[in-house]
């Protein structure tokens, strides 16, 4: 499989890769920091000694006129494209967005209009090629509304509903849209929160993200118990969700 | 409530752990880095008043490995695990591990760890070729045998009172198999096994002994041998060893779990299990290496108090006698360690307060209970006697002043240490406690059977 994976430096996104490397797909990244991309692009070439390392490009996702170029430059390097995995976003809390009205917009930006912007770009390209997996890492975040993350979480609900979209529209036309729900995974996004029950690590998300890549699934959470947590938490009556902290 | 970090041994001090891939930033303003909290005591621990350190097992990218030479460098949260996961079915294999496969490079640097194949090949020290590190003053550098090599030598060991350890570059070992043969036997008293461990390890590469000091007064100090090697590309089998399934302890035991009864009946099966006559096997490299990660959270097992692994060495020239003398010690207290293990030591390496030198190792495992300090006050006598020290990584309890005349080696130490970090910046609770700088005259107390590393009040202290 060729893949192209923005945002594979870290976290989830670091794992997903490895796991993809050492099974032989062969990946190119695309990010903002040409000295993380490179240290990230050693990793994977150490952890696939057979294969070609994997290239790398700029891209930003506060900048849309870097999309088009970086997916040039990917195609060009894999001779084609067959997936296309989105990880990178912003995380800020309700709190720390309190009155930072610049921190906001970024975060609204990138994580919604941003995102999707680039995920066109890919799903054309994945069309015009016959078809292709486009995996976008949303959030259980966009699940319902919630006080500590108001913002992110609705940034998040409208990239599901995209995602949602894309899958009823073109899946008759092979593209098969993967819509990722982590619930609360310990990288160094959630760094400093405190993790609730059912907290999971990012090396058996990537696992699972990538048998449902594999398989097709529109819609994964992880860890899978977070698909039973959100039935429970999208039935809590609204007056309940005025009281609860979370 | 206030959070609390704690080590293997799970005795908790206020703290708290900020994970990140950016280890350079991260580590940036904290006293100090941890890995993945292996070390049993207070080691990984922030000093009283800077609660927050940075936790290094994000940042774990390979960034070079050469084929050819085994040449291995990557970011220090890298464990030895993931290693293992990547390049042992490769041929390659970590030239020196400790106990558990689940210590990051940079903890394994910082403790200068050893294996079951010092006398052969030193520790983890003498394969490390370079390091990055985070200084005091907020520069990157490298440290090596070529540069600044004071600070190199001070951080071998160094228990991360240096600076932050941000990469590491070490030379791998090439392996014939993934597999180990092993050999085991049954030796009837302890100084039969520490002479024969001794020979064994002019054989073999890989050497250890468990002793059982558990069984009744005429029995205790029988033991198992074990000796290894790389198993031959004839003797081992076609396939590669599949990771090994984990027990997972649910929940952490009643402190009755471990009783002596319990270990006596342990010792007992274990011995009985063994033959006189040597048995050899080709085994698993990780029931070999790693006997104990079979069992996620096996220091769970140990009760809610939490314990301490007491381990010293008694150098050569000291002799059986100063065994004989820690273990008449050792049953005048009373105690029972669960799990003891002997190890004969090669050549002191570089590091300047690394752990093994020429002599014995003993490792003695213990609950901790109001008698603890008492005990470890009476065994770190005994090693001084002997002329011996006692291991950083596991220690929790060690006084200041027996910790000095322990390590003639320290002022050096300091020195280094403040050329590199004058305002001692760098700290942790473990340092604090063997400089006598922590408040109070008892760094330990116990509450209601709840031991902590901080007093539970003001005024509390100085409680034993």
């Amino acid at each position: 499989m060729r893949v192209v994976v923005l945002g594979a430096t870290r976290g989830m996104g670091r794992a997903l890769a490895r796991r993809m490397a050492e099974r032989g797909d062969r990946l190119f990244l695309l990010g903002r920091n040409p000295d993380e991309l490179a240290r990230s692009g050693a990793d994977l070439a150490a952890r696939a000694p057979d294969a070609a390392a994997p290239g790398a490009a700029f891209l930003d996702l506060e900048r849309p006129d870097t999309f088009e170029p970086a997916l040039d430059a990917a195609v060009e390097a894999l001779g084609g494209l067959d997936a296309v995995v989105v990880t990178a976003a912003r995380f800020a809390t309700q709190e720390s967005l309190e009155g930072d009205t610049e921190a906001t917009r970024a975060l609204l930006t990138v994580n919604f209009a941003h995102t999707i912007v680039f995920c066109e770009a890919a799903r054309h390209r994945l069309l015009g090629a016959g078809g292709g997996t486009l995996c976008v890492f949303s959030s259980v975040a966009g699940e319902r509304g919630r006080k500590p993350v108001i913002l992110y979480g609705a940034a998040k609900a409208g990239l599901t509903r995209y995602l949602e979209g894309l899958d009823h529209k073109f899946r008759a036309q092979g593209l098969r849209v993967v819509c990722v729900k982590p619930g609360f995974v310990r990288t160094g996004m959630t760094e400093g929160l405190r993790p609730p029950p059912f907290a999971g690590e990012p090396d058996a998300a990537a696992r699972q993200v990538l048998r449902a890549i594999d398989a097709g699934w529109p819609v994964v959470y992880v860890p899978s118990v977070w698909r039973w947590v959100m039935l429970v938490i999208r039935h809590l009556p609204r007056f309940v969700m005025r009281r609860v902290g979370f | 409530m206030t959070p609390t970090l704690c080590g293997w041994g799970r005795l908790p001090a206020p703290g708290r752990e900020i994970r990140s891939e950016n280890l350079a930033r991260s580590c940036r303003d904290v006293p100090l880095t941890r890995g993945l909290g292996r070390s049993y005591g207070d080691a990984s621990l922030p000093p009283p008043g800077r609660p927050v350190v940075a936790g290094s097992a994000l940042a774990d990218r390979i960034l070079a490995f050469d084929a050819a030479s085994g040449r291995l460098r990557a970011e220090a949260g890298l464990a030895i695990s993931e290693i293992l996961r990547v390049f042992l079915p490769r041929g390659w294999f970590v030239p020196v591990s400790p106990g558990t496969q689940f210590v990051t490079l940079g903890g394994a640097v910082a403790a200068d760890v050893h294996g079951k194949n010092h006398h052969s090949a030193g520790t983890l020290g003498r394969h490390v070729t370079a390091l990055r590190m985070l200084v005091a003053d907020g520069r990157e550098v490298v440290a090596s045998r070529r540069e600044n090599t004071d600070l190199f030598q001070a951080t071998l060991g160094g228990m991360g009172l240096t600076g932050h350890i941000l990469e590491v570059e070490l030379d791998l070992e090439r392996i014939p198999t993934p597999w180990i043969l092993q050999e085991s036997r049954r030796v009837g008293s302890l100084e039969a096994l520490v002479r024969d461990l001794r020979a064994a390890s002019a054989e073999w590469p890989f050497t250890v002994a468990w002793v059982d000091l558990a069984a009744g007064p005429e029995r205790s100090g029988r033991g198992v041998l074990f000796c290894g090697r790389w198993a031959s590309v004839e003797e081992a089998p076609a396939e590669s060893p599949r990771p090994l399934g984990r027990f997972r302890v649910p929940f952490t035991a009643p402190d009755v779990l471990l009783n002596a009864p319990a270990m006596r009946l342990y010792g007992a099966l274990q011995y009985r299990k063994r033959s006189r006559e040597p048995r050899t096997e080709i085994v698993h490299p990780e029931r070999f290496f790693y006997p104990l990660d079979g069992i996620d959270g096996w220091n769970r097992l140990y009760g809610p108090r939490g314990f301490i692994q007491y381990q010293c060495l008694l150098p050569q020239a000291a002799g059986m006698g100063a065994v004989d003398q820690l273990l008449g010690r050792l049953r005048e207290t009373g105690e029972v360690p669960f799990l003891t293990v002997v190890k004969d030591f090669g050549a002191e390496g570089e590091g300047l307060l690394s752990f093994p030198g020429p002599g014995l190792t003993l490792s003695l495992d213990f609950p901790v209970g109001p008698g603890t300090q008492r005990l470890v006050d009476a065994l770190n006598a005994c090693v001084l006697a002997a002329g011996g020290r006692i291991y950083l990584a596991k220690d929790a309890f060690s006084r200041p002043e027996h910790f000095r005349r322990m390590e003639p080696r320290l002022t050096d130490f300091e020195r280094i240490k403040r050329r590199w970090d004058p305002e001692g910046r760098i700290d942790s609770r473990q340092w604090q406690r063997l400089r006598g700088a922590l408040p109070g005259e008892s760094r330990v107390t116990v509450e209601n059977g709840a031991v902590e590393l901080e007093p539970a009040a003001a005024g509390e202290g100085g409680k034993r």
